[in-house]
Parts: C-alpha cells; structure tokens; sequence
C-alpha cells in the first residue's frame, strides 16, 4: 500500500525554478517558508515581496502573489501594500546586503512603526549574487573580493548584528535568529518563521528571522565545510536563538 | 467639502481633490514649498478611512507608493524637487512596472538645496527623469488653483486608465497662492484594476509584477509597449490652452504659473496692436511636437518664456526642427523671482520688433 509522507506545497509552484549554487541554504529557506504558508493556510491572501540579490526571482519559485521591490526597499514596498490592502499576509525575502546595508533605514523604519509585515532575511556574510564582495556582515577576518586581505576593522569597521538591533524596536513582535546547517535547526527555523507569521495574523506588530546561511560558492567551501562555517565561526558572532517573542508573551 | 466656489490656497485644492478622486492611500515626507498637502492629508485620510503614512524618506515614500500602487489602489506622493530627485529611482521602477499611481511635484529653486521661491527648475527632471531606462513620467503642469484640482482629477484617471505613474507638476506660486476655485465632483469613471493587482492568488494564477525581464527580446517589447502607451495618452488626453494664435506673428510658449502672468501680457500686446498669441502646453510630457510645429509653420517667430535657463525651450526647438527656420528666442530667469506683466510684455515688445523688422523691414512696425 502506497503511503503519502510527503509532498509539494501549495505555495511553490508546479513548475518552480531555483538557480541557486550546490550547497546554498536558500533553498531550503524557501521550502520551509513555502511550508509555513500552507500550514497557515494564507497562500491565497499572501503577497511577497522579493528583493535584489540572489533572492530576486524567488518569483519562479512561490506560487503567490510577488512584487518585486528595488534594492534595500522591500520593507517599505511591503508597508505600502499592507497598508493597503490590511487583509493581506504581508512577507518580504532580502539579503543581508538588501536589508541592513542599502536598505537598513526601510528596515528600522518599518519595524518601528510595528507594521504588520514579515521579514525573512538570508545572512550569509556576503553579497552573493556580484560574485562574494563585502558586505554589512562580513565577518573580521573574512576574505572576500573587497577584503582581499580579510576584513580590517580599521578599514571597514564591524559586522552588523541584525536581529540584536531589531529587538530593541518598539515594534517587532518577533526576533529570532536561526541557522540552517542540520536537520534540527531546519525545524527550529520552520517554527520560527511561522512565529514571525503568527505575529502579523495577530496584528501584534512585525515579525523577522534572520537564517545565517551558506554561500559555498562565494566562501569558496563544500557544503559540508560551509555548513561548518555557520555552526563555529558565524554562530560564534550570530548568536542563534529567540530576541523577543511577543506571541508567548501574550499565552 | 462644498462644491460652492471658496478661497483656496494651491496645497490644500490638490489635497482635497486627492480624496475626492478616492485616492486610498497617501505617502510623504515634509519639504517646503508643498509640506500643507502632507498636514492635510494627516488628518483627512484617517477621517475618510483611508491610509496616511509619514514616510521615513523619500526614497521609502516613493517605494511605499510602488507597494500601494501595485495592489491596484488609488495611491499618491508629494514632494518637491531635491527630494523628487530621490525619489527617481522608485519612479523608474514604478514606470517598468506599469503601476498606476499619482506624484504631485511643487517645484522649488535649485540646484541643491536652492531655496522655497517658486521656480520651474525642475521641468527637466519630470520629463527627462533621472531614473535609469526608457521611459517617461506623464506629466500635466497647472497654472492656476482651479487647474491644480481638476488635473489631479485627470492624473488620478490617467495613471489608472494606462497603469502608468502620472505626476503633477506645479510650483511654489501655485502651492502658497489662495484664489477662488471650486473643488468639483471626481469627473472621471473607475477604472477596473482587477485584472492584474495583487490581491492574493485565490481561484487564480499567481501574479508577480516586476522590471527585470532576462530574455533580450521579452525586455524590448516591454519597452516598445511602454511607448506606444505614452502615444496614446498624447493622442487620448492631451490637453493644452492656445490663446490668440490665429493670425498671430509670434507666439509666446510658456507652462505652469508663468503662462497666465505671460497670457496678461499677451493680452496687453493684442491691446497694443501686436500680433501676439499663446500656446500653453498643459500635458508637457509627453510634449505635443506636433502640435507646436504646425503653430511654428503659421507664425514668423516664437518666444519661449519659462523661470528656468531654457528646459522647455529644447522641446520647442526639436518640435519644429528641419520643419522651419523661423527664430525661437527665450526670455527666462531661474529660481527667485516672477516675472511681472510688464517686464514680459517688454520682452514680446522688442521680440516682436525684432522679428517682423528682419521679415517685413521698419516701415511695417
């Protein structure tokens, strides 16, 4: 007797695309996100946003309503169609580069303002799509095409720490931050996500998980030594876990 | 709001005109000479149950209106000229992205942070643009309180019948000044966006709207497309005032505020017995080439008058270029001061002279 255990959701299209690099966490950041919106049951009221870098044709792949926001601006693309239309499940996908380099003031901005958006950012210490340039999270030490000699903080100064900025603003509801590098941290990351979900349908203000996630291609790794990357030295500085939480605040 | 004729200072007729077109959702951030659309709209978009918004920038107003406008609601900004130039990237990607919204831009004196008096510097940057691509940002300029409520009327209508961005472009004069205006009736009929906005994928195939395009031939389509929509509005809702044109000699080409202060002295020219008409585009872009090469091909020379360095003037002369020779002089003057009556009729006066003394000789003066 055949069993079903698995299958597609709703919200990744029957003829998906991916055009991400062996060993990139990307792809299973979408499929959990794509996971929670089926779980939620909002993929017919969803409206994405999608950002520049690597995660700009994640239209290809989510089988919802997308727009697709200029670089850095996707919190306030996504404040203006929430605004708009309130009834609707709000999320945006970015980069580190997009979210808290050229678009940190969209970010701060719309998360102060508490508004009833999601945000899912990809942190892999580097801008992925022009080829592994430095970037806002580019860690000390690091090579990368514009830190040839590894990141100087005398140079570029320090790594930026998103989500420890994030939780002091008055208005997310959730912070949390997650890696992907094995089976139960992708599970911890599928719940966090659907938290940062959770708090929009409440209207409790914005949710946002930041995933440290690989980049073989760019850190010039395998997979395997690239997932070992996030677990020592990008969790060393990251630290995993929950900033606030305003949902089990409120049970 | 009364429909009776009142007193009404320029900002606050495109405000209210703004929420009687059933504009949904308005984002801004402060600037003078325009700052009273945005204090308005504070208060009378909650009260109409409608969405107000104090942007953090320009750069995340202009991005917010991308987002409300993609939804397929009514949506505006307002700004003015060194914060429209941030706003250029968004409208470029708004313009691609074939999102109906509404800019109103009340021109300062630049370049940089220039100063509050009124100025028509920024013809160039509404027109031209400075975002990256082809494309353009049809744009209506008003001359008068009245025509700042009936062209947000119009911009309201035309960015939605053409899902295009739209802007109305007017000046500080026209933003400050109070005159007798009747706030009327939204004229136009809606415009069904459910076609194509993004309201959630139910019953549906999933939508997404964006600018970036991978296939060379699928991205010079688009662009083709774009331009044979800005055909059309020039075809379908050109409006402009022509004013003692026919049997005119010269022709005084002015927009915006400085149009009536140069009509007055068009006026007083006819008085005198000077063979003086006006055209006054009203939609500049896109420009009615054709339009001004057929007056340019009746008269004998034409003056072009603006409160910049000669913007307009370059549509004027590539309207009638390999067309006629006839000369196009200009009489402007950049950020700082109107011109009055009397200093324009002095320009047309000595233009006029010059003009018809090369053709006809002093003796027909």
């Amino acid at each position: 007797m055949e069993q079903l255990v698995y299958k597609k959701p709703e919200s990744v299209k029957d003829d998906f695309k991916v055009s991400f690099c062996p060993g990139c966490d990307h792809g299973v950041a979408y499929k959990i996100l794509a996971e929670v919106l089926d779980e939620l049951g909002v993929r017919e009221k969803t409206i994405g946003v999608a950002s520049v870098g690597c995660s700009v044709f994640s239209y290809d792949y989510f089988n919802v309503d997308m727009i697709e926001a200029p670089h850095g601006r996707a919190l306030a693309v996504a404040t203006g169609v929430k605004r708009s239309k309130p009834d609707k499940v709000v999320y945006t996908y970015q980069g580190d580069g997009d979210l808290a380099s050229i678009g940190m003031g969209e970010t701060i901005h719309a998360m102060t303002r508490g508004e009833k958006v999601t945000a899912i950012c990809i942190n892999n210490t580097t801008y992925g799509m022009t080829g592994g340039q430095g970037g806002p999270t580019t860690l000390i030490g690091q090579v990368t095409t514009t830190t040839p000699k590894g990141r100087m903080v005398e140079q570029s100064g320090y790594p930026i720490k998103i989500s420890e900025i994030l939780k002091e603003v008055d208005g997310t509801a959730f912070v949390a931050r997650v890696s992907l590098d094995t089976p139960a941290a992708i599970m911890n990351a599928k719940k966090c996500i659907k938290k940062a979900f959770e708090v929009q349908l409440k209207g409790l203000g914005a949710g946002f998980v930041e995933i440290l996630a690989t980049c073989p291609t760019n850190w010039k790794m395998t997979p395997q030594e690239a997932h070992e990357r996030v677990r020592t030295q990008m969790a060393e500085v990251f630290k995993l876990g929950i900033f606030k939480d305003r949902l089990s605040e409120a049970q | 709001m009364s429909r009776k004729k009142q007193l009404l200072k320029g900002n606050y007729a495109i405000a209210q005109a703004a929420i009687e077109a059933g504009c949904q959702s308005y984002f801004g951030y402060p600037i003078t000479p325009q700052s009273e659309i945005g204090e308005y709209l504070s208060e009378k978009m909650p009260e109409n149950g409608r969405v107000f918004v104090a942007a953090e920038s320009e750069v995340a107003a202009i991005n917010m209106l991308l987002g409300a406008g993609s939804t397929g609601v009514k949506a505006m900004t307002s700004s003015s000229s060194c914060a429209v130039a941030l706003m250029q990237e968004g409208l470029s990607f708004i313009a691609g992205d074939e999102i109906p919204c509404v800019l109103v831009s009340v021109m300062r004196g630049g370049p940089g942070l220039g100063y509050i008096y009124p100025s028509q510097g920024d013809y160039f940057q509404a027109t031209k643009g400075g975002g990256n691509g082809d494309y353009k940002i049809v744009t209506y300029a008003p001359s008068s309180v009245q025509e700042c409520i009936d062209l947000t009327y119009k911009c309201f209508y035309v960015s939605q019948k053409y899902r295009t961005p739209v802007c109305l472009l007017a000046d500080g004069m026209l933003g400050q000044m109070m005159e007798p205006a009747i706030v009327g009736e939204y004229p136009y009929e809606e415009i069904d966006q459910s076609s194509w906005a993004l309201d959630g994928a139910k019953n549906r195939e999933a939508r997404y709207i964006a600018s970036i395009d991978r296939e060379q031939e699928s991205l010079r389509k688009r662009v083709v497309k774009l331009f044979e929509k800005y055909n059309q509005i020039l075809g379908n809702e050109n409006l402009f005032e022509k004013y003692e044109i026919d049997g005119a000699k010269l022709v005084i080409t002015a927009f915006g505020s400085i149009a009536r202060i140069a009509k007055a002295a068009v006026k007083k020219a006819r008085k005198n017995g000077l063979k003086v008409g006006l055209f006054r585009p009203i939609l500049i872009n896109p420009f009615p080439e054709k339009i001004v090469a057929d007056i340019a091909q009746k008269v004998d020379g034409i003056l072009d008058i603006e409160l910049n360095c000669g913007q307009m003037l370059q549509d004027i002369k590539s309207s009638v270029a390999g067309i006629t020779t006839i000369p196009i002089e200009f009489f402007g003057r950049p950020a700082g001061m109107m011109m009055t009556v009397e200093e324009i009729y002095e320009q047309i006066e000595k233009t006029y002279k010059k003009i018809v003394e090369k053709k006809y000789g002093t003796a027909c003066i």
